[in-house]
């Protein structure tokens, strides 16, 4: 059993209090992405797994046993860093298997995995080669490579796409995807990319000034997420914000705000409750909005004036300006717009969010 | 490079480095032209009609035999490739391994120690050796090599120190954390894998531990006094100066044979020398 348990981990350093009591519970060879803008407490949390890091407060275990004290070399991990951390001066056959030699193992048992990983990672040609004559996409693969051949309890992934080319980023994330399905390793995986986070993650962790947000299956934070926070954060292009005052009027809830009047969809309104008269933030997903038609009722749509529009082939992106606020609309791209022209977009009810206008938490 | 026309190439880049170079080799060609002159040539007031000052037509070794069958220099040189190299690795050890320390272990005062090993650096060696001889003449160390091989580390450190701490600070943090993982101890991570990536900062560091050992005046002049001890620049000032009296073939074929070792070390390794200097290294 290899599952990694964080129990009210806090990371002090000397004038900053970077991770504020994280716990977590990741499963046996589940894949656990955590994801957040940089300095949110994502890489610290992880390299206190390593062990890179001390850990101020709190517990981490790994299969039931407390690693807090343990040094890195002992809590039977493997890590694949940003920038590779190749060991320039050795081949690539030498550096997969250097992780092996320090753990003493026999030369024929070295070199069967390093060959079996070498296959895997489609770099056998390579063996011999110093990493300065790898091209970035092969480095990833070498630094791959050294992770698997260990065969560890948990592998931990530190960014490892950010320095490749989008082209070659997109083609590795598919790989590990692979490779996770292959192997079925506990694996932990940083990233400040949402898109990275909701395609490998089983689970999403997101963090936000050393605290998660909200954990859970990538749809479920798509389509519920916590806070405003994680509702702007998961989706792309990302979600659009309203600020509303939710007035009630005969059985109706609406928000409004000068430029749009929007019926409140009933499951919501039966929580609105509280907010009466006060102010709420609406969110909306660019896909959740439409061109109108006749079809579509009043309190379901609004006016905005086109700003620029992005032709995608399978779509178009429209930005848009409503009122105060900017928005962002997904449209069939057959539909023909000039900028500057005031076009009503319809609302899909079942898209409709809303947040606490000033604890920014779902209601 | 310049670009542009040809005579914009000529007169800013290789007029000037033309000019550079004749500038610095000058003094080297003297010194070999000196090496083989004929004293009757050598002693020729510049006025008389057969005085050609930059070449000779009757090349001689009587100045090289004159080196190795009247003084001791043989022994000058075993002395000072003896002393430079026995200095060199003492200082390059304890430079190494306080420079790794320096950059890497986070410990109490490791800003503070280091700036203090620098300051050192800093004292002058013509206001150091008032005390150093008095601490080399209380251990009896005098007119040994020893004198010599256990006070140059007293700059030799500090400079390899400073040197490395630059270089390891280069060294990416994450390949020492990707070994410990991998199942290395810190001294492990250090030796299979800082050290081997640090080969180019630890070379330049040592060619220039070497060239200071091996050139360095005032100590050797000072802790040495009988000429089979001592070094090569203070035994053919020391020895071939006589009075007034300089005898410039010999002199100058001491400090021919002298330099040929230092240049040799630098065109050996100046690859190296020049990516530890400018200090880059890729992961």
């Amino acid at each position: 059993m290899s599952n990694v348990t964080i129990r009210h981990v806090h990371k002090h350093y000397a004038d900053f209090h970077a991770v504020k009591g994280v716990s977590l519970e990741i499963k046996d060879k589940e894949f656990v992405v955590l994801v957040g803008p940089s300095g949110c407490g994502k890489t610290t949390t992880l390299r206190m797994v390593a062990g890179l890091e001390t850990i101020s407060e709190g517990d981490i275990m790994i299969g039931n046993k407390i690693v807090n004290e343990l040094p890195p070399m002992d809590r039977d991990i493997a890590m694949v860093f940003q920038n590779y951390a190749l060991y320039p001066h050795m081949t690539v056959y030498d550096n997969m298997a250097f992780g092996l030699k320090m753990r003493k193992f026999d030369k024929a048992e070295i070199a069967k995995r390093v060959n079996n990983a070498a296959d895997i990672l489609d770099i056998k040609d390579h063996l011999m080669r110093k990493p300065r004559m790898l091209s970035g996409g092969q480095r990833q693969r070498v630094a791959l490579g050294r992770a698997i051949v260990r065969n560890p309890q948990v592998f931990l992934f530190d960014e490892p796409l950010s320095n490749l080319d989008a082209k070659l980023r997109v083609q590795m994330r598919v790989e590990l995807k692979k490779l996770h399905q292959r192997l079925a390793t506990t694996s932990i995986y940083v990233t400040h990319d949402q898109v990275e986070a909701m395609t490998l993650g089983d689970r999403v962790v997101v963090m936000k000034d050393g605290l998660i947000q909200q954990v859970g299956e990538p749809f479920e934070l798509y389509t519920n997420p916590a806070n405003k926070y994680v509702a702007g954060f998961i989706g792309s292009p990302a979600m659009n914000f309203a600020d509303t005052m939710i007035e009630e009027v005969g059985n109706a809830v609406y928000a409004t705000n000068p430029t749009m009047r929007i019926r409140v969809p009933e499951q919501i309104a039966a929580r609105m409750g509280p907010y009466k008269g006060k102010p709420a933030t609406l969110g909306i997903r660019p896909e959740d909005l439409h061109m109108a038609t006749g079809a579509d009722p009043e309190d379901l749509s609004f006016d905005a004036v086109v700003e620029v529009g992005e032709q995608l082939g399978s779509e178009i992106i429209l930005d848009l300006k409503a009122g105060g606020s900017t928005m962002v609309a997904s449209v069939e791209p057959t539909v023909k717009v000039k900028p500057q022209q005031t076009i009503r977009l319809g609302i899909n009810p079942a898209g409709l969010r809303f947040f606490d206008a000033t604890t920014e938490m779902a209601i | 490079m310049i670009e542009g026309a040809a005579w914009r190439r000529w007169v800013f880049f290789r007029l000037p480095m033309a000019i550079f170079l004749i500038f610095l080799l000058f003094p080297f060609y003297w010194m070999i032209i000196t090496t083989f002159r004929p004293d009757g040539e050598l002693y020729i007031p510049w006025y008389r009609a057969n005085y050609k000052p930059f070449w000779t037509w009757n090349p001689t070794t009587a100045h090289l035999k004159y080196l190795f069958g009247e003084t001791t220099f043989a022994i000058w040189m075993w002395n000072t490739t003896f002393i430079a190299v026995v200095a060199t690795a003492i200082s390059l050890f304890c430079g190494v391994l306080a420079g790794y320390a320096l950059s890497r272990l986070t410990f109490k005062g490791a800003a503070l120690l280091g700036t203090t090993i620098f300051i050192t650096y800093l004292v002058p060696q013509t206001l150091l050796f008032i005390p150093l001889s008095e601490i080399i003449r209380t251990y009896s160390l005098g007119d040994t090599p020893w004198s010599l091989i256990l006070s140059y580390p007293t700059f030799l450190i500090p400079f390899c120190t400073w040197l490395m701490m630059g270089y390891f600070k280069s060294v990416p943090k994450e390949l020492e954390e990707c070994a410990r993982i991998d199942g290395a101890a810190r001294w492990q991570a250090m030796l299979y894998i800082i050290i081997p990536v640090a080969v180019p900062g630890i070379l330049s560091a040592m060619i220039f531990a070497f060239t200071l050992s091996w050139n360095e005046f005032i100590y050797a002049l000072v802790f040495l006094s009988s000429p089979e001890q001592k070094t090569v620049p203070v035994g053919v000032i020391s020895e071939l100066v006589r009075g007034d009296v300089f005898f410039w073939g010999p002199l100058m074929a001491g400090a021919l044979l002298g330099s040929i070792p230092v240049a040799i070390a630098y065109s050996f390794f100046v690859e190296q020398y020049v990516s530890g200097v400018t200090g880059s290294v890729k992961g």
